[in-house]
């Protein structure tokens, strides 16, 4: 099966004009974050009785803040701006889509055979989870962050990772492709916005600290823009949980894959060996949070360094090491 | 800022979980308190998660240094460049982390813990599997969730409606009948939250018992084969077997097969210019002896199976032939020889060894499928054969076969030979060496590798693997929690009812169905206060400050 040149160059010019919007929309959120003033912000949450009962309100809690018939002309600081994120991040993941797609028609196949393909169609999907979680909730203090990273990563895939449409080398021509790299995909995009709530989480309980304990913070600014910590601390823990069964999935259907094309379901090739690890780390991650004495700080720290395996399991893996899964294209 | 530590712990007296609690030191004096203590503290929370982190850690040499089972090659070189670390690092295992006894005792202590720590839950969960929800709190307005709502009826007649109410979700419920003065029900879901947990811990003790299974009586073999060959399933044909310690030959179906013809296919231009496309096996398979010749193609990805064995294709070279004659023009030597491959472009290496002759006769080869040769020197572009070429060095002398120390095929021992001389040869081309002696290339076949593998333990830790998931999603996606309502008789016709309700895992949230509650009951009262908080201060606060 031939390469269709055209659609191929159609699809790089679709995420170049997708980054440009994401570009957009990362300026517009920022100046949109920014833009909030300390007067704006509620004193600091000290009321609140648990994240068992917290975590549900999260919905509602955003959309009594920022909801509600809003006149145009007395819009709050930042809402404009923040619109205007929002529309050029749809409009950026949409064209996304397109590029994705048309990559995929170009090779006839998933388009996620190597880093390149991987790390754009990751993109689009975390810009797809935040804009479907966004239909539901304001998440626009998210935006910035979340159109930062899928810029960064979609830079990544056009020059580092970039790789010129082409068919696949046999090893990966099967279903399991299909299967076991799009649960990869989804779990590494979703783990990239848990690590971002976790990041945010750690700094807005820092600035917290600081404030009870009535010392000064640098990031003190920066925080009070954000959620409560708690709040924080919930929608991470949501978030990886939810996914750790997803990367279960992703890693038994690579064992059957694996088992399927070079006899064995596991054999300790640096890229099995670092998905145990990171599954072993997300585990220890939900373990710290039942553990005494390991909540809050400690366990978002696991986290951390769970997301850091995973993404050095894509990253460093594939360029550093070799092995079986030197697919990387690189 | 809410420490989460100050929350209701699973751990707590409710026994919603059956958590293990941490222990602090010893109780009790003597052995068998020191004993005690051991044992509750390899089963307790925190050295589940200390042996985790170890376990994460202790996997990260193996897949930075080359291991033994997957790469023997690159150990053996790393040894020969870094004697001195190299030396260590064997002493230490960490050429086969995955086989070494710190790593296995790092293992077998998790899923020691893990026993311990398992079955006292399960007995647990079993327990409160079979005890009924636990009584109303005397004061409900102290719970998370509270609602107060006025009900038309006579206290049994709402008792009931909530009971029903909540039976059709599913709920489990137990009434305290109305005595006249007050009448109560406690309600719980979300068992499989624990149910799931527990599932899915024991499961991972059925993937270790899949995994160990497979390795003590499967085996695993490969076998180089080259076109036009053949290759029987017996032991001695195998290049490499490594067999389960309870592996018996007799578990070797009796199969046979040719090597009829071997296709790569490769990218031609562009950025992934050599990169491999297709590769195929054509074979003709005898499944047991007597049985007609099928002709079968094995593809990467599409092993083939014989009676629990399956057959994969791993890899691929040449095999380029050679004939040598001697100076009485009498061949001594005619065959196919198999090269291995060294880099992407199949620039491959291997030897011929002639022991007829007299002296015998030793040829180090270089064999190039698309070979070029310019001021850079000669060297392979692509990894078809275009236009293939060998370049030899041919040594005379003792080859030392005799000496009974065990050789590779695929290195010549120069020790007691003597260089005669190097050149290069393309396909019908011949070199004649000082002593008369005549090399010729006749030509090229290519050769596949084949993985042979039984696993009798795959199915039961594909089956375990299967478990543990759907134990994790039941584990952190059902919420557990508990609802109350408590009834009392205020005038004639109306029953004030109380609803209240606690979520009891991370992520819960039981507001929604407290609300749906209350209001399936009654109406929420207006003419007096109950001192329970007005539940929107909770939203107020709830709301993340400055959202833009
Ligand atoms: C092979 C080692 C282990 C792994 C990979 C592992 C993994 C996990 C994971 C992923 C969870 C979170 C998901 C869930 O709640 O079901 C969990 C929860 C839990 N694990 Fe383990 N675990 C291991 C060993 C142990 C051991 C040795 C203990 C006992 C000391 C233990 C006790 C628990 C408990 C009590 C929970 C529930 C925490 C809660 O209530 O939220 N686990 N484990």
């Amino acid at each position: 099966m031939t390469v269709n040149e055209t659609l191929a160059i159609y699809s790089n010019y679709l995420v170049y004009g997708a980054m440009a919007a994401f570009t957009v929309s990362m300026i517009a959120f920022a100046a949109s974050f920014a833009s909030l003033r300390a007067t704006d912000v509620l004193p600091a949450d000290t009321t609140e009785d648990g994240a068992a009962e917290g975590g549900g309100s999260v919905a509602v809690a955003t959309k009594v803040a920022t909801g509600g018939p809003v006149d145009g002309d007395t819009l709050p600081p930042g809402r404009r701006a923040g619109n205007i994120g929002m529309s050029t991040m749809w409009l950026g993941t949409i064209l996304l889509g397109l590029g994705v797609l048309l990559r995929g028609l170009s090779v006839s196949r998933a388009p996620w055979g190597n880093m390149c393909e991987f790390a754009m169609t990751s993109a689009f999907v975390v810009a797809a989870v935040f804009l479907g979680l966004s239909v539901k909730r304001d998440l626009r203090w998210l935006g910035v962050f979340v159109s930062t990273s899928v810029l960064l990563v979609l830079g990544l895939a056009m020059t580092v990772f970039y790789t010129e449409a082409a068919q696949l080398v046999p090893a990966l021509k099967s279903y399991w492709l299909f299967i076991h790299v799009s649960a990869a995909m989804i779990c590494g995009a979703a783990f990239c916005i848990g690590a971002t709530f976790t990041v945010l989480y750690l700094i807005a309980d820092r600035a917290e600290r600081r404030r009870d304990e009535g010392r000064t913070y640098w990031l003190d600014g920066f925080a009070r823009r954000l959620p409560a910590s708690s709040r924080l601390d919930t929608m991470a823990y949501r978030t990886n949980a939810f996914l750790f069964p997803l990367w279960t999935f992703a890693i038994i259907a690579g064992a059957v894959w694996a088992e399927n094309a070079w006899g064995r379901y596991w054999g300790w090739d640096p890229k099995e060996t670092w998905a145990f690890i990171t599954w072993v780390a997300y585990a220890a991650y939900l373990h710290a949070r039942a553990t005494a004495g390991w909540k809050g700080r400690r366990s978002a720290y696991i986290a951390l360094v769970a997301f850091g395996c995973f993404v050095f399991n894509f990253v460093g893996i594939n360029i550093l090491v070799s092995g079986l899964h030197s697919y990387g294209g690189v | 800022m809410t420490d989460l530590s100050e929350q209701p712990s699973d751990t707590d007296s409710a026994g919603m979980s059956t958590a293990p609690k941490d222990v602090d030191g010893p109780v009790g004096l003597g052995v068998v308190g020191w004993l005690r203590w051991a044992w509750r503290t390899l089963t307790s929370m925190r050295t589940a998660l200390v042996l985790l982190f170890l376990l994460a850690l202790a996997s990260v040499p193996g897949s930075l240094l080359p291991q033994r089972g997957t790469d023997p090659i690159k150990v053996t070189q790393y040894l020969a460049d870094d004697p001195t670390k190299g030396r260590i690092f064997d002493k230490l295992g960490l050429f086969d982390v995955f086989a070494a006894p710190w790593f296995a005792a790092i293992y077998l202590l998790l899923f020691v813990s893990l026993v311990g720590c398992v079955i006292p839950r399960a007995v647990t969960h079993w327990r409160v599997l079979r005890s009924r929800p636990p009584r109303a709190p005397r004061n409900l307005g102290r719970l998370p969730e509270h609602r107060v709502v006025d009900a038309p009826g006579d206290p049994a007649a709402v008792l009931e409606a909530a009971r029903s109410h909540l039976r059709s979700r599913l709920w489990r419920v137990d009434v305290t009948s109305y005595d006249g003065s007050t009448g109560s029900l406690a309600a719980e879901k979300g068992y499989a939250r624990e149910t799931g947990n527990l599932l899915f811990h024991v499961a991972l003790i059925g993937i270790l018992a899949g995994v160990a299974l497979g390795a003590l009586t499967g085996f695993k073999g490969t076998v180089i084969v080259r076109e036009g060959s053949s290759f029987a399933d017996t032991r001695a044909q195998f290049d490499a077997f490594a067999p389960g310690r309870f592996h018996s030959d007799d578990a070797l179906p009796p199969f046979s097969f040719t090597l009829d013809r071997f296709t790569a296919g490769y990218q031609r231009g562009g950025q992934q210019n050599g990169a491999a496309r297709e590769f195929a096996a054509d074979v003709t398979l005898v499944r047991s002896p007597g049985d007609a010749p099928e002709r079968t193609t094995v593809e990467v990805n599409d092993p083939l199976e014989i009676d629990g064995v399956k057959v994969f294709l791993v890899g691929h070279g040449y095999a380029p032939t050679f004939t040598v004659k001697n100076a009485k023009g009498e061949v001594v030597f005619q065959d196919s020889v198999v090269f291995l491959p060294q880099d992407g472009y199949f620039t491959s290496t291997g030897v011929v060894k002639v022991p007829d002759t007299v002296p015998q006769l030793g040829l180090q080869g270089v064999f190039l499928p698309s070979a070029v040769v310019d001021d850079q020197g000669a060297r392979s572009v692509f990894p078809a054969a275009d236009d293939p070429a060998v370049f030899l060095t041919a040594w005379t002398g003792d080859l030392g076969l005799d000496s009974g120390r065990p050789q590779s095929v695929y290195t010549l021992e120069t020790s007691a030979m003597k260089q005669v001389g190097v050149k290069g040869l393309r396909p019908g081309q011949s070199w004649a060496l000082p002593d008369g002696t005549t090399v010729s290339l006749d030509g090229y076949v290519q050769w596949a590798s084949f993985s042979v593998a039984r696993d009798p333990g795959k199915e039961l830790a594909l089956v375990a693997g299967i478990v543990a998931m759907s134990g994790l999603a039941l584990s952190l996606l059902v919420r557990r929690r508990r609802v109350w309502v408590r009834v009392s008789a205020l005038d004639a016709g109306v029953t004030v009812v109380e609803v209240a309700g606690l979520a009891r895992s991370e992520h819960a949230t039981v507001a929604d169905e407290v609300d749906a509650l209350a209001a399936a009951l009654g109406t929420v009262r207006t003419d007096r206060t109950t001192g329970s908080p007005p539940a929107p201060g909770a939203e107020a606060t709830a709301a993340p400050r400055g959202a833009p």
